[in-house]
């Protein structure tokens, strides 16, 4: 066999497994939005859900899904965008820094099973925050945590060192050409890993199971004092998530149209998690382009 | 060519009699470390205000490392022992206030950096952080700048476009720029123009001559020719030494160690 035989029968290999990859993303995604999308209707995603009779809807878990997702960004990205910084910028080669990686890879391997049970021993019973969003919000964070962290360090390294001489030669302070160069020059792909990383985090079921609690109180979506245990807004009260939910319908369901609400509930969480995905490439591309202004 | 087989403790620098020559900045035993790596020995050197000196030398020979522990580059990076006197102080006292420092004693380095922000904005920016706010002060400050370097016919329609559009030329004189818009006293040039095209590099020498009636540059170069078109005054380094520093006419047509001789006629480096 000739090397140019060779290369094309090596390139036909990587294009045919490539190939599978495609085939088998799309068969699920076709049948998840096949099945489920018949399902979805405005009452389906207005009404609150049944356990017992049929026509029930998913209204309080598409908005406990985003409100858990919004305080976990909440919670989430100062910390990483902290730590992301000093890791980036600040951090010296030393054990300790080394240390500090290797818990953050260590935080990011972790099952989420586990990281849902240790947050339902730590929160839910030490800490008597009862199974609430705000514990889920919190267990969700682990998860996030390291994911995030280690897309902004790897935003901010993206960034030539010549732009850090730049700032500097300018009398500028580190600190100042970390926030006023470093850090705009690094947003479009901070942002995309955000996104991403909620879509991630939107779709988790297991770490929540034992902490946002497998129910979904009602919710009074006329009342938005956080304090009040009926608002949409009170972090203390359980709150069932999309993914959590289509779980629940599977083991335990006895709705008789189970297997279309689980279908309808799974269409709508992946569509939505596409939307995230789709965003973020938009808003990445959109941002570069603002900032190099490649556009003009 | 072996290029150790020089006595690299022959040196022929030259001082300047204060009285006569105002001088800029002067170092006293300067000495870089890389960790254990000594990479530049016992640098004795004044500048003449207003006149633009060239490093010269081969690669390796400690040029920009002398350089860039002027404005205090290599805080972090490297040790640098000695003294560097500016007006009086040693600027590299673990004392004095960097950033200050900084804004007397510009650089521009080797490959364009321009920020990923307009053209205006890369010359606002570090004005802002200090202070200055009143458009028609920046604006004015922007026009000025961009004539000194010879930009400003070249872009003064698009001020609000990016700084990236620009040609590898235009964002180093944008460079040179932003960095007179700081006002400092000291230029110093890393290699300004090796990134960059024939004509994009007389462009930059052009600037140069213009710019050294306000300033006192000292340019780190590997092109010889670009030493001799611009500089008043050239110091060879090799091997982390001074060799020999004269004015820039001297050394190159009468070089007075064997080493400069062999370098500046092209035997090596």
């Amino acid at each position: 066999m000739d090397s140019k035989t060779a290369n094309k029968l090596a390139l036909l290999t990587i294009k045919l497994i490539a190939g599978i990859v495609v085939v088998i993303l799309a068969f699920l995604l076709g049948r998840i939005l096949l099945q489920g999308v018949p399902h979805i209707s405005w009452s389906f995603l207005t009404k609150p859900s049944q356990e017992f009779i049929a026509g029930g809807g998913i209204v309080y878990q598409l908005f406990n899904s985003f409100y858990l997702l919004i305080l976990t960004l909440v919670i989430s990205f100062p910390i990483s965008l902290g730590a992301g910084i000093f890791l980036a910028e600040y951090a010296p080669k030393n054990w300790f820094t080394e240390v500090i990686r290797m818990a953050i890879e260590i935080l990011s391997s972790l099952p989420s099973v586990v990281v849902g049970l240790f947050g339902f021993l730590l929160f839910v019973v030490q800490l008597k925050m009862g199974f609430s969003i705000l514990a889920g919000a919190i267990a969700l964070t682990f998860f996030n945590l390291p994911l995030l962290t280690r897309n902004i360090e790897e935003s901010l390294n993206a960034v030539s060192d010549l732009q850090r001489e730049a700032g500097l030669a300018l009398g500028l302070s580190k600190w100042r050409t970390v926030l006023k160069v470093i850090i705009p020059e690094a947003l479009p792909g901070i942002i995309t890993g955000i996104v991403l990383g909620a879509g991630r985090v939107f779709g988790e079921a297991a770490a929540l199971i034992y902490t946002a609690g497998q129910s979904a109180s009602t919710i009074d979506f006329t009342n938005w004092n956080p304090f009040d245990a009926a608002s949409p807004l009170n972090w203390s009260r359980p709150a069932e998530t999309l993914a959590v939910h289509i779980w629940k319908i599977n083991s335990e369901g006895i709705m008789p149209d189970a297997a279309a609400v689980s279908a309808g509930t799974s269409a709508v969480l992946i569509i939505v998690v596409l939307i995230f995905n789709l965003s973020a490439r938009y808003l990445g591309n959109r941002l570069y382009r603002k900032f190099t202004a490649a556009d003009k | 060519m072996d290029v150790g087989q020089y006595d690299l403790n022959d040196t022929a620098i030259r001082t300047f009699d204060p009285k006569e020559h105002e001088l800029a900045i002067s170092t006293d035993n300067l000495q870089v470390f890389y960790g254990d790596n000594h990479a530049f020995y016992d640098g004795s050197l004044q500048f003449e205000r207003y006149k633009i000196t060239a490093l010269i030398g081969a690669s390796g020979s400690g040029k920009s490392t002398f350089l860039r522990s002027l404005n205090r580059m290599n805080d972090g990076v490297a040790r640098v022992d000695g003294q560097i006197w500016y007006r009086g102080l040693d600027i590299n006292s673990p004392r004095i206030n960097v950033y200050e420092m900084r804004k007397h004693v510009g650089m521009v380095f080797q490959r364009p950096n321009p920020f990923s922000k307009s053209i205006r904005e890369n010359i606002t920016f570090a004005l802002k952080e200090n202070g200055i706010k009143k458009k028609q002060q920046l604006d004015q400050i922007v026009e000025e700048s961009l004539k000194g370097a010879a930009l400003w016919d070249e872009v003064k329609d698009i001020l609000d476009r990016s700084a990236l559009a620009l040609s590898g030329g235009q964002q180093q004189r944008l460079c040179i720029a932003r960095a007179i818009a700081m006002k400092p006293d000291i230029l110093l040039m890393d290699e300004p123009a090796s990134a960059l095209d024939p004509i994009s590099t007389l462009k930059v020498e052009e600037t140069m001559v213009e710019l050294k009636k306000k300033y006192t540059i000292i340019i780190v170069t590997h092109n010889m020719q670009q030493a001799s078109r611009v500089s008043d005054y050239t110091a060879f380094f090799h091997l982390g030494h001074v060799i020999e520093y004269d004015k820039t006419k001297n050394v190159f047509t009468l070089p007075q160690k064997k080493a400069t001789d062999d370098y500046v006629s092209g035997n090596f480096g």
